[in-house]
Parts: structure tokens; C-alpha cells; sequence
């Protein structure tokens, strides 16, 4: 990205008969598209109304090699592997080392029936044509250029398929490891979640670093849940203090599904999360769960956007972030009520809690609604933690950062406690507690 | 440090023209004041005479600007302590306005705390089993039910139930210095009495109360040593517990200092 870096343009010349699936005319033309928009309108800019207060001007000035024009991955060590799971949940996992799958570390043995875990650049290579529709048919709303990037160079990722009526019990653990290698590293990640009618299943995209290294990681996940079925989706993000974070998420739901996100950003020096929801049968519903704690310098951006398309659909989104040190964070969220969507019943919650003078947090809750017969709520608030109550648990004994952990603790509480998985409640609960005592 | 002829670990209170300001507001103008071990201490005193204040101050509440020639606890500088430590060090406030802490349990203010003071004490943290075998030993002494543990301290507890709270943390930490201000405000008669109990059971020669309160109703039940009477942030008279009725009787008035006794207290008694 230096200027005496290679460009994206010219990466893209060097690595494109590398990228996986060229033979397929459909993928090469997309890929060529989307580099030919990126070649066009370049990276996003503070001009950009959805890139306001997101600058990323200094991070275009270090320079990430795409991962995959290393020969092979760097060497992970199973314990650093092991150190990331959740205690004694014993998930089939499924392992990614610098965008790339590492069939070693990861552990698929046992899936249940009618579930299947597969590398995206194996699927790619090998029965490619199947996968057509899952990447040509979901845009972002606001197409930018990290996701112009990430269509030209994806070349791994997660491969989830939850068969028709298919349940899994588990979550499946899906761990995306920054390797932390001398030469900084881009990778470029697509997941494709989809849910077939009545499937059921709770699926963990974890991003961790080893060490603080810079890092870029540049990730889209799209989630097709059919008629019926459910998805949990837990996205956790707690890499290094080096690392870079640039994810799409897109979700298409059919009638009567229900799709839970959990999403908590907690590592790195910079995430961007670009949540886009589209409720597209009747009955769906679906909860957005936020919890974004920042501290030092780091810089924690969440856009969401729901679209109600259909009649009869419910969403709720209740974001809660915590800002320290010289922390910056971003919240919009937007929820958009087509003409048709009647009885829309969405609401939308952004709660900040500031525990520094530095800390800043700019959130924009909007509602764009069509349809007249709808019931819809939206709010934010920004507060910092009652001195009266802090002083109260200090005449109790308790020292004054064991009291502003217990607060932050009860502020983040009710997100914590959707999280249906107990093994990544525990995780967060242990998370903010280690946050707060840096 | 214990001095010779003393309970083990009881404490004196030494305070000699304590002053605390906010901003240009002077709110006490020089209190004197000394609390011996096993002493009941009541102070009266009309709204915003700096009762409160008096004890916040105690407490260590960092709102105000605090002068003083004394203001010690054991031998130590109250104003080089943080709250923490005071009440590590055995000083317990029961807040006249207990706030509403949503998220934390009151359970868990318990055992933070409790564990805290031990620590403290060099005593082993209670586990979970001894710990709430103790905290239901002492609901039952301030007749509350055991759900009031689980939910969110103070909130949406009544005002008496509030009151009750801060005696089952008195009853819970057993401090060695405990604060009451206007405990008994907002108290029924029954609980009334649970509070006297609860001073009662901790009353012994190592411990002194300062029992802050604007009926002397309380003090049948918790018969004082001494009865000060604050006035304008300052303390204007002191004496037995007679005094206490007197106010009954016959309100602040008659005590309205004249020019000339500014800044001294008046003689006791
Ligand atoms: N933080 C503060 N800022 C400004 N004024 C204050 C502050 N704290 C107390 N005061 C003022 O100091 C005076 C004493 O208040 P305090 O609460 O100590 O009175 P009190 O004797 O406890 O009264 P009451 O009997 O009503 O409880 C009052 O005039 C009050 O308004
Ligand atoms: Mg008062």
C-alpha cells in the first residue's frame, strides 16, 4: 500500500492465474469487475458518508503483502491453536492460518449428519460451479472498496453448509489466525454460511492474532438462511494490537427464519464491521447483539443496516460499546422499512459508556421507514460511570478498578447474556474483566 | 498497632477544625471531635447543617476541599487513606441515599466486599459455601428475604428496604467504626428495632458508632454517650442524651448562635 509498494492493481496482474477458481469464466469476470470499480473509485475517504469518521489514510501508508502469494503459510504451533478454544466445548473447528485453511490444526471429524465444513478455495477449485449463485447474487448495500478488494482477491475462507432440517448441537468454531509473520500480511477471506429450510445451527467466526504484529485481514461472510431455519452467528474479533480489520457481513433471510448475530469487537488497532441484514420473508426475525469494548488508540467502527423487505418481520438490535483510553468508536446503525413491509415491528438500542475524557464515540441510530402500519424504535445514549456509585463500592472496600470492572461488567451484562453459547459467554465475560485490567 | 490498655485493633477518632468547601461554599467551618473506642456518638442537627457532609468526609468522598489540624483514624491521616482503605480499616457508612447500582447483584457487592476486608485483614477469602451460610445468617437479622440477594442492589427496592440493605452490610462487615446517617429515616418501627439489634450485637469496646439522625426515638434504642448538635457546619453543643430531647421539644431555634460565638463551639451540656 506504500507508495513503493506494489498497488492493488498491480498485485492483482501479478496474482490473478493464483487466485482460486480462475478456470471459472463467471469468477474471473467478477473478480475483474470488482478490481476494475476498486481501479475506479479507489479506496473509501472521510468524503464518504459511511467512511465519515473512519479514516484510513494512515493505514494506506504500510505496506501488507497479500498472503497468498506466499508459498505456503507460516507454521503454527497446536498450542497456540489449543490456548484459542473455548474450554471444554469441544467443537469441531476449523482452522485458517493467514487466510488460509490448515487442514492439520482443524478438527472436523466429528460433524454431524447433513453438515458440512469445507475450505472455500478447495470448493472453489474443485466443484466451483455450485457456489455461482451464493457469490454473485448478494451485494453490499454500499459497495466500497475493501469490498471491491476482497471479490478480486478472496481465496479462502469458510465453506458452511447446513443441510434441510440438519441440526447441530455444537457451534462450529471457525478460528481465523494471524500468524504475526515478519512481513505483514493481507488476507483476503470469504465465508459462505447458508441454512437449508428447518436447519438449525450456531457457527463462531473468531478472529485472534499471535502477538501484535501489524496485520490486515479482509473478510466478507454471506449467510443465506432458507424458509424456517435459524442461525446463531457469533463474530469475535480479539486479534493483536497490530492488526487491521475490514469485514462485510451480509445475511439474506427467508420466511420464518430467525438469525442471531452476536458481534463483539474487541482486538486490533482498527475494525470495521459492515453488518447488512435483508429480511425477505415473511415472519423472519432477526436480533443483532453488539458489544464493542476499545482502549488505547484503538478504533472500532460498526455499521448496520436491516431491511425490512416483506410484511410481518421483526428485528432488534441493541449495540453497547466501551471506550477507554484515547478509544474511538462508530455506531450507525440503519433500518430500512420498504413500502410493503406492514407490521414491521423493529427496534434498535446504541448504548456507550465512556470511561475515559479522550474516549470518543459517534453514533447515528436512522430510520427510514415507507410503510405506515409499523412499530419501530430507535435510541442511543452516551454516559460515563456515576461517580456516586463508584464512590458507594469504594466505601465498601473495593478498590477503584475492581469497581470499574464491576460496572462495565453490569453494562455489558444483558449482551452477554444473549449469547446462548454459555462456552462464549464465559469467553466474554472473561474478556471485558482482562480488558479493563490493562 | 494496637496502644496498651486497649481492645485489640480498636481505633480512635481524632478531628480538630475539620473545614470542607465546595468551590466557595463553606459547608463545615471547623469541627472538633474525638470517638473513642465502644463510643455511641449521635449527631443532630437541622437539614444542611452538614451532617451528611460530615460523614461523606469520613468516608472519603472527594467532592470537597478538605482542611484540617487533625483528622485521623488509629494514629493514621484519614486524608492520605482512599475510601477503599478506610473502609478496609474497619470505617463502614450507612448512606442516608444508598444509590441503585443496576447490574450488580447485591450478593455480589457482598462478597466483593467482604473479601476485600479480609483480604485486608489477612484472612482467607470465604468460599462460596461458608459466604452465603454468613450473608443468610445476617438477612434473617434485618428480616429480608433471600431474592433480595439476587437482584440489582437498591434497585427498585422501597426506601425502607434501601435502609435495610446498608444495615445487612453493616451486619455483613462488622466494621469497627460504622457511620449511620439517618439510617432510621424511612424505617418502620419493626425494622427500627432490627437496626437497633444489629448495633446492639456489634456494640463492644472496640467498636464506636456515629448515629446520625433527626428523631430521638432512635436513641431509645440506641442509647448515645454523647449528643452533638450541628448547626451551620459547626458543632454548637454537645452533652448527654438528655440533649436529644430537648430538640425533640423544642426544635433548632433556641440554639441560634450569636455573632460573637462564631467558630467556637459552644460548652457542652
Ligand atoms: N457537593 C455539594 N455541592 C454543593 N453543595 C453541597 C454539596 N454537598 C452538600 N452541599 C450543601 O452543603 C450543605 C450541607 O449538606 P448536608 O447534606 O451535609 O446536610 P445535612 O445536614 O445532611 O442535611 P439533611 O438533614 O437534610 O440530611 C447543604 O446546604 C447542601 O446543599
Ligand atoms: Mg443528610
Amino acid at each position: 500500500m506504500a507508495a513503493s509498494a506494489a498497488t492493488p492493481l498491480e498485485e492483482y496482474r501479478s496474482l490473478r492465474g493464483a487466485l482460486p477458481g480462475q478456470g471459472l469464466a463467471w469468477l474471473r469476470d467478477l473478480r475483474d469487475g470488482a478490481l476494475q470499480r476498486f481501479s475506479e473509485r479507489g479506496y473509501p475517504t472521510p468524503r464518504d458518508e459511511a467512511w465519515k469518521y473512519t479514516n484510513i489514510a494512515p493505514l494506506l501508508k504500510q505496506s501488507f503483502v497479500p498472503a497468498l502469494s506466499l508459498e505456503r503459510s507460516r507454521e503454527v504451533a497446536p498450542a497456540d491453536i489449543a490456548a484459542r478454544l473455548f474450554a471444554g466445548a469441544g467443537m469441531p473447528l476449523a482452522v485458517f492460518v493467514d487466510g488460509r485453511f490448515d487442514a492439520a490444526l482443524s478438527d472436523l471429524s466429528g460433524l454431524p449428519r447433513g453438515i458440512e465444513v469445507r475450505s472455500l478455495r478447495e470448493m472453489l477449485e474443485r466443484d466451483g460451479a455450485a457456489l455461482e449463485t451464493l457469490l454473485t447474487s448478494q451485494a453490499p448495500r454500499e459497495p466500497h472498496g475493501f469490498i471491491e478488494l476482497n471479490t478480486a482477491f478472496m481465496s479462502d475462507g469458510a465453506y458452511v453448509r447446513i443441510g434441510s432440517e440438519a441440526v447441530a448441537e455444537r457451534p462450529l468454531h471457525l478460528l481465523f489466525v494471524s500468524s504475526g509473520a515478519e512481513q505483514p500480511l493481507a488476507s483476503y477471506l470469504r465465508n459462505l454460511i447458508s441454512v437449508g429450510q428447518g436447519g438449525r445451527a450456531a457457527v463462531i467466526e473468531h478472529y485472534v492474532s499471535l502477538g501484535d504484529a501489524p496485520s490486515l485481514c479482509n473478510v466478507a461472510t454471506h449467510c443465506v438462511i432458507e424458509r424456517g431455519a435459524a442461525l446463531d452467528h457469533y463474530k469475535l474479533n480479539e486479534e493483536g494490537a497490530g492488526a487491521h480489520h475490514f469485514a462485510g457481513l451480509y445475511v439474506e433471510q427467508a420466511r420464518d427464519s430467525r438469525y442471531v448475530s452476536h458481534n463483539v469487537a474487541a482486538g486490533g488497532r482498527m475494525i470495521r464491521n459492515d453488518l447488512r441484514c435483508v429480511l425477505a420473508g415473511e415472519g423472519a426475525e432477526c436480533d443483532l447483539n453488539g458489544l464493542y469494548l476499545a482502549g488505547g488508540r484503538q478504533h472500532i467502527d460498526n455499521q448496520t443496516s436491516v431491511e425490512h423487505r416483506v410484511p410481518h418481520c421483526t428485528s432488534r438490535e441493541w449495540y453497547k460499546g466501551v471506550l477507554d483510553g484515547r478509544a474511538r468508536g462508530v455506531f450507525s446503525g440503519h433500518v430500512v422499512v420498504r413500502q410493503d413491509a406492514q407490521k414491521t415491528d423493529a427496534q434498535q438500542m446504541n448504548n456507550n459508556l465512556l470511561l475515559s475524557d479522550e474516549a470518543e464515540i459517534d453514533t447515528r441510530p436512522q430510520l427510514e421507514i415507507y410503510a405506515d402500519d409499523v412499530k419501530c424504535s430507535h435510541g442511543s445514549t452516551v454516559g460515563q460511570l456515576n461517580p456516586d456509585i463508584l464512590f458507594y463500592l469504594r466505601a465498601r472496600g473495593i478498590d477503584e478498578a475492581r469497581a470499574r470492572r464491576l460496572l462495565v461488567t453490569a453494562f455489558a451484562q444483558d449482551v452477554v447474556a444473549r449469547m446462548t453459547a454459555a462456552p462464549v459467554r464465559a469467553w466474554a465475560e472473561h474478556l471485558i474483566m482482562a480488558r479493563l485490567a490493562r | 498497632m494496637s496502644v496498651p490498655g486497649q481492645a485489640a485493633g480498636a481505633k480512635t477518632l481524632r478531628i480538630r477544625n475539620l473545614r470542607a468547601a465546595v468551590g466557595d461554599k463553606r459547608i463545615l467551618n471547623g469541627i472538633d471531635l474525638e470517638i473513642r473506642p465502644g463510643e455511641v456518638h449521635a449527631i443532630m442537627g437541622p437539614n444542611g447543617s452538614g451532617k451528611s457532609t460530615l460523614a461523606q468526609v469520613l468516608a472519603g468522598r472527594d467532592l470537597y476541599g478538605i482542611t484540617a489540624d487533625e483528622f485521623s483514624y488509629g494514629g493514621r491521616d484519614l486524608l492520605a487513606m482512599a475510601p477503599e482503605e478506610r473502609a478496609r480499616e474497619g470505617i463502614f457508612l450507612a448512606f442516608q441515599y444508598p444509590v441503585e447500582i443496576p447490574g450488580v447483584s447485591t450478593v455480589t457487592l457482598l462478597k466483593e466486599s467482604l473479601n476485600a476486608v479480609r483480604r485486608h485483614r489477612g484472612e482467607a477469602e470465604l468460599d462460596a459455601m461458608d459466604f452465603l451460610t454468613l450473608v443468610k445468617r445476617k438477612l434473617a437479622l434485618v428480616d429480608m428475604r433471600e431474592e433480595f440477594l439476587y437482584r440489582s442492589v437498591n434497585e427498585s427496592f422501597s426506601g425502607g428496604e434501601k435502609k435495610r440493605n446498608e444495615i445487612l452490610q453493616m451486619a455483613v462487615l462488622e466494621p469497627r467504626l460504622a457511620i449511620l446517617d439517618e439510617t432510621d429515616s424511612g424505617l418502620d418501627i419493626d425494622a427500627l428495632k432490627l437496626l437497633a439489634d444489629g448495633v446492639a450485637k456489634l456494640r463492644g469496646p472496640e467498636r464506636s458508632f456515629i448515629v446520625i439522625t433527626h428523631y430521638q426515638r432512635l436513641l431509645e434504642y440506641i442509647v448515645p454517650d454523647y449528643v452533638h448538635i450541628l448547626a451551620a457546619g459547626q458543632i454548637v453543643k454537645s452533652g448527654g442524651r438528655e440533649l436529644a430531647l430537648e430538640i425533640e421539644h423544642q426544635g433548632y431555634a433556641w440554639l441560634e448562635r450569636e455573632p460573637g460565638a462564631a467558630g467556637r463551639p459552644l460548652a457542652a451540656g
